[in-house]
């Protein structure tokens, strides 16, 4: 199968240091992968240079042309200026900028578009609302819609379940699994390894180089995730679900054990 | 009534008002786009760069418009490219690009020390001075400048909220921007003449953040501070006219005070907001 994306022996760095190395990359027409690692790893990096926003310094990257590959790309949340005066709908709107005629205004097709999408990801009702007013997880099926409005073949999003609580992080990803069944490729950076294990079907381990990639059940093993992370890892498997979770330190606190309080309040005299 | 109308038997008053009017609102629609950029000073930077290139014109015997439109065109997009491409913010982009322009136009000035040509109403505006001719000038800058925010309109949106990825939607962010440097540096110019340098930043960013103060959706911000624009230069020149006071300074002055009551008008809005999400 032709990949819709691929980056050969890719090296990338903003001074002398590289952030990536001969990075050797496939994405495929409805594939769904997880690029995991640490802060600093590289992953948006490597993002941003299949989206072409950065050139590589060595290497190539490759994109299919004919037809040209639809991509839409959700960014980290925290990239977002939530003082910009915008409400959810006029955010998913923008998603039609390129398919759009140069009437200023949405249309009524448009703007119905729009609001099925966000009644779809179940935020309907919050399409006037402000993007700052809305909670983590609103926010992100805002940015998904507006992705989505767009019809993209390719998908990419940058730490989706970033500051989003465990049953909007799972309640993505069901929606990721919904969309790829459908043929859309997806690509994604996440640092919940267990979410990326149960619902990722394709994991690429990245520390400035790939490190392994593979089913989850290869990948996420003890001796790759320590490589990886540059930590001490722990993996359990326990009814086909793959636990991760850093080795715990024995750690010397203060043994300061607080006693009941007898009496009245410090200061105050029972007798008052 | 005759309060509003005995001005207009003054011919300066007509093409004053006019102008005011007129480069309010063109003040008002780019402002947003300014202040949401987080280019403030960029109405004050490029009216000081664009000097430099008045000067330029000057000495090479060009014409003035052509000049200083090249000049604060370039000065323009030399900023935004030096924002995109740098890890330089725009306060400083803005600092570097414009003071080294109006610096060229400083040294030309004390090069060639014989100059004709005055640069008062550069500096500080001369909205009384606005001729017929010039009303048509203004006019036309708005006329082209509207046709193209309206044109552009989604892409401009877009660029603006997150230029990076509006790149990924397929937004020719690079024509959008070279365009939205075209439409600054010709409001700017057009609006010198009539603001002045020192006036211009305020004209550009009051109306805008008073908007913002009063509504979260961008489709409203950009029509109220078009609408802003206009209504404070045509109070603004009603009450120069009666006051005897500075056009110029009088519109600024009362784009603060509109900003002030915004302020208020804006922080009773939150609070309903609020209380309504609380009850």
């Amino acid at each position: 199968m032709q990949p819709i994306i691929e980056l050969k022996d890719v090296t990338f760095g903003y001074g002398r240091q590289p952030i990536l190395e001969q990075i050797n990359l496939h994405l495929h027409p409805g594939q769904f992968a997880a690029l995991v690692g640490p802060s600093g790893a590289g992953k948006t990096t490597l993002l941003k240079l299949m989206l072409q926003l950065l050139p590589p310094n060595h290497g190539q990257v490759w994109r299919r042309q004919t037809p040209p590959l639809r991509v839409a790309y959700v960014p980290q949340l925290e990239t977002v200026d939530w003082n910009f005066p915008v409400t959810a709908e006029e955010v998913v709107l923008m998603g039609l900028t390129r398919h759009t005629t140069h009437w200023p205004w949405p249309r009524r097709a448009e703007r119905k578009q729009a609001r099925r999408l966000l009644a779809e990801l179940g935020i309907g009702d919050l399409a006037n609302r402000h993007i700052r007013d809305l909670s983590g997880g609103q926010q992100q099926r805002v940015f998904l819609a507006r992705a989505l409005i767009a019809q993209p073949e390719c998908l990419v999003l940058d730490e989706p379940t970033t500051g989003v609580d465990m049953h909007s992080a799972e309640t993505i990803f069901h929606l990721l699994a919904d969309l790829n069944r459908q043929g859309m490729a997806i690509l994604l950076t996440t640092h919940d390894l267990n979410m990326a294990a149960a619902h990722v079907p394709w994991i690429v381990c990245l520390n400035r180089c790939v490190i392994a990639q593979g089913p989850p059940e290869k990948v996420i093993t003890e001796p790759i995730l320590t490589q990886t992370y540059q930590a001490e890892m722990q993996v359990i498997r326990q009814d086909g679900l793959i636990f991760v979770h850093q080795k715990p330190h024995r750690h010397h606190y203060l043994e300061v054990v607080p006693k009941p309080v007898t009496g009245g309040w410090p200061g105050h005299d029972e007798e008052d | 009534m005759d309060v509003l109308l005995t001005p207009f038997q003054f011919e300066f008053f007509r093409n004053g008002l006019a102008a005011a009017v007129l480069t309010g609102g063109l003040c008002g629609l780019i402002g947003v786009y300014i202040v949401l950029r987080g280019m403030s000073y960029i109405g004050h930077g490029l009216s000081h760069a664009v000097f430099g290139g008045a000067v330029v014109a000057f000495v090479m015997q060009l014409n003035f418009y052509m000049g200083a439109g090249v000049w604060g065109f370039l000065a323009a997009l030399l900023i935004n490219q030096t924002v995109r491409r740098t890890q330089i913010n725009a306060d400083a982009a803005i600092g570097v690009v414009t003071t080294a322009s109006f610096a060229v136009g400083v040294a030309l000035v004390s090069r060639y020390r014989r100059f004709t040509q005055s640069f008062d109403a550069a500096l500080f505006g001369n909205i009384l001075g606005v001729s017929a001719a010039d009303v048509w000038v203004i006019g036309g800058v708005t006329a082209v400048v509207v046709l193209v925010v309206l044109f552009l309109y989604r892409q401009l949106l877009f660029t603006t909220f997150d230029a990076e990825v509006a790149q990924v939607y397929g937004v020719p962010v690079g024509w959008v921007e070279t365009w939205f440097a075209l439409i600054l540096a010709a409001t700017i110019i057009v609006s010198m003449q009539i603001l002045g340098v020192t006036m211009i930043a305020a004209a550009l960013v009051i109306p805008a953040i008073s908007a913002r103060l009063l509504t979260d959706s961008f489709h409203r911000m950009i029509a109220l501070s078009t609408v802003l624009g206009v209504l404070t230069g045509l109070i603004g020149m009603y009450l120069s006219f009666y006051v005897d006071v500075s056009s110029g300074a009088t519109i600024v002055l009362v784009q603060a005070s509109v900003f002030c009551l915004a302020m208020l008008v804006g922080r009773g809005r939150r609070y309903r907001l609020v209380r309504a999400e609380l009850a």
